[in-house]
């Protein structure tokens, strides 16, 4: 029961008025931000990061942690009253929502997916601050070469096994490790991808590959698919009180949702899109409403996946605080936040950070219960954000993140970077590759590089290192399965389905 | 996809083997700066290079696969095909950006970013360019004043952010007594 004194410590932290205005600060903005389209958590985080060179870094985490909760909740009002989700963990949240809206039942599926993301993100939460002690004493095992294999297995799933294609996923993941060489290599002091520019010596930042990618990129294409103009809002009708059968619908889906999200979310694959949808597809399974669902709107429709989304970002937060393994591209950045302190997030991180890690826990305890008030109460107020027309907002967006950028050293060199990068996001949006990838490759890529250094250095350049060792050649042979494994699958069902004549070129 | 029995003869598709073609020249660019990295002797072992040379390798094989997928047919999802490009639409929002890039030295941040907020609006349909500019100046001093001041965010400033900036710090001091 040391986890119980460590968080009445970390309450301690997190109770002071100044953290608890950072956390409020963080959960309103965080809402904001997923309410709107076109901004997310990511980019919002990498915009706020000079704020690293400003405050301590507890108030900077309480802030950033309060953002990527509040952008949960408050993505889950988009798809709800507008049906265009945001961000792909929300797209299921929005078949069910959307129709519930429709039908003049909006209130309920606002409050059952902002109570639902409130008992998953205690819930999840409850996990972290339990689970993360168990992790470092596993974590403590490993040597150098066991963090690379990790890191190839991260590697892997977040670009290959989730999404539409592993070719297109891995191919943003090697862009993102072009982008993370460029700059003075740490150990031998080379310079490498500097194409012989000084402005290019200490590498590409973060902040303006998140902004190039997320917000220019972005901004390009839906002006390139004439957006203006085309949504309709929903208006908000029903009460926000949820009957007593809707309450009676709602909270075993809220547990499995829970339950199902925060184990993937803190395996190192992340990604809330598969326990989404798996809660979804379980939920529709057992309800006792089936004819509700893709009608009228299912209640456990919108309950179930919205607790799996907000427990997995939840369980996101074990691997990035443990190891140091992002596996979102929020959590990279914020694992660039870390970098910026100087601080290294591994299995010393929680004793080392103590007050740190488990104030952040706890504040995100304090996160989800200010969350409810200013969703549930307060969603009037969000409905009216969702009015801002398209034009002011992209190129409102746009100035921020000029200023984000152009801030960083004042050079123009900077802004055409940014745009070259956003020009790359915009082809990347329209012909379907994730984006994620790239700042997960840049973050981690350097991150991998080292380790893997440092083990072929330790075994004198011996290469069998990673597979005579039992655990990083268990980690490896995963990362071989998740690359392999679905395409054997699908080629398998396929063959079944249509006989073997024809085989499509699926890249 | 084939929908008969009979496999339609798998189409070129052009963008799709352009991006290929693309990441295959890139891939070239990292070979390109890989063997311009100086290494030293006393690193061979595992040397500032090897990683380089693995993400080269990586990239041309994803690169070879793209341009196998484009040559059957491609990947674009079926509506995105569907959608026309607005391409005047898109050229505004990218004239804005260019204006913003070249004008933000001569002009400073204010000026420069109200020019780029009121192409982009334009291009994303608005026509109410007075309102645009309004707001747009809003915008924009609300993201100079929140970055420059608050966040300690050094922002070259032109004529307006030094007017601004002398009447805030006059303010400050009279306020202070």
């Amino acid at each position: 029961m040391e986890t119980l004194g460590h968080l009445a410590h970390g309450f301690s932290v997190a109770f002071s008025p100044i953290n608890l205005i950072w956390c409020l600060v963080g959960t309103t903005l965080g809402t904001a931000i997923g309410v709107l389209p076109g901004l997310g958590p990511a980019l919002t985080i990498a915009l706020l990061l000079p704020i690293t060179y400003q405050v301590a870094p507890e108030a900077s985490f309480i802030l950033f942690a309060g953002i990527y909760y509040g952008a949960m909740y408050g993505g889950s009002t988009t798809s709800i009253l507008l049906n265009t989700p945001g961000e792909s963990a929300t797209i299921v949240t929005a078949l069910e929502g959307n129709r519930m809206a429709r039908s003049g039942r909006g209130g309920a599926a606002l409050a059952t997916s902002a109570i639902g993301s409130f008992v998953a993100g205690t819930l999840g939460t409850i996990g972290v601050a339990f689970l993360a002690p168990i992790v470092v004493k596993f974590a403590l095992a490993f040597g150098p070469a066991e963090y690379f294999s990790l890191m190839v297995l991260a590697f892997i799933t977040v670009s290959a096994v989730l999404g539409s294609s592993s070719v297109r996923g891995l191919t943003s993941l090697f862009a993102g490790f072009v982008v993370g060489m460029i700059g003075v290599d740490l150990q031998t002091g080379q310079p490498r991808f500097t194409f012989g520019m000084s402005e290019l010596l200490d590498g590409v930042d973060v902040i303006v590959v998140a902004v190039g990618l997320f917000a220019v990129g972005e901004t390009l294409y839906m002006a390139s698919r004439r957006y203006a103009g085309k949504d309709d809002i929903v208006p908000l009708k029903g009460s926000l009180y949820m009957t007593a059968a809707e309450w009676s619908r709602s909270w075993r889906p809220w547990l499995r949702g829970s339950l199902i999200g925060f184990p993937i979310g803190a395996m190192p694959a992340g990604g809330a899109e598969i326990p989404t949808f798996l809660s979804y597809a379980i939920e529709k399974k057992l309800s006792r409403h089936k004819d509700e669902f893709g009608t009228v709107g299912a209640i456990e429709g919108v309950a179930g996946p919205e607790a799996a989304n907000n427990a997995s970002a939840a369980g996101v937060l074990v691997p990035m605080l443990t190891l140091g393994l992002p596996t979102s591209a929020t959590a990279a950045i914020m694992l660039s936040a870390f970098q910026s302190y100087g601080i290294n997030p591994g299995p010393l991180l929680l004793t080392t950070q103590a007050d740190l890690v488990w104030g952040l826990i706890a504040s995100l305890f304090i996160a989800n219960v200010i969350l409810v008030v200013l969703n549930l109460p307060l969603i009037g107020l969000w409905v009216r954000l969702l009015k801002i027309p398209a034009p002011q907002l992209y190129a409102g967006i746009l100035v921020f993140a000029t200023v984000g950028t152009y801030g960083i050293s004042q050079s123009p060199i900077d802004l055409v970077i940014l745009y070259l990068l956003g020009a790359a996001g915009f082809l990347m949006r329209r012909f379907d590759f994730p984006t994620a990838p790239v700042i997960i490759g840049m973050i981690l890529g350097p991150l991998a590089e080292t380790q893997f250094r440092r083990a072929m250095t330790i075994s004198n350049g011996d290469w069998t290192v990673f597979y005579k060792h039992p655990l990083s050649l268990t980690l490896l042979t995963l990362a071989f399965i998740g690359l392999v494994g679905p395409h054997i699958w699908a080629y398998i069902e396929h063959r079944r389905m249509r006989g073997p004549e024809h085989v499509p070129g699926d890249a | 996809m084939s929908t008969s029995d009979q496999p339609a003869p798998p189409r070129l598709a052009v963008p799709e083997l352009l991006i290929g073609v693309g990441l295959l020249a890139c891939a070239g660019a990292v070979a390109w700066q890989t063997l311009a990295i100086p290494v030293s002797p006393l690193y061979s072992k595992v040397g500032p290079t090897v990683f380089p040379y693995i993400t080269m390798t990586g990239m041309v094989i994803l690169s070879l696969l793209l341009i196998i997928a484009a040559l059957r047919g491609g990947w674009q999802p079926e509506d995105e095909k569907a959608t026309p490009t607005d391409w005047k639409a898109m050229g505004i929002v990218a004239l804005g950006l260019i204006a913003n890039l070249v004008l933000i030295q001569p002009l400073g941040f204010t000026a420069a970013s109200v020019i780029m907020f009121v192409l982009i609006c334009h291009g994303f349909g608005s026509r109410r360019p007075v309102r645009d500019v309004l707001l747009g100046l809003i915008l924009a001093l609300a993201a100079y004043f929140g970055f420059a001041r608050a966040l300690g965010v050094n922002i070259g400033a032109g004529f307006i952010e030094n007017q601004l900036n002398a009447i805030v710090d006059s303010l400050v001091t009279m306020l202070r007594g």
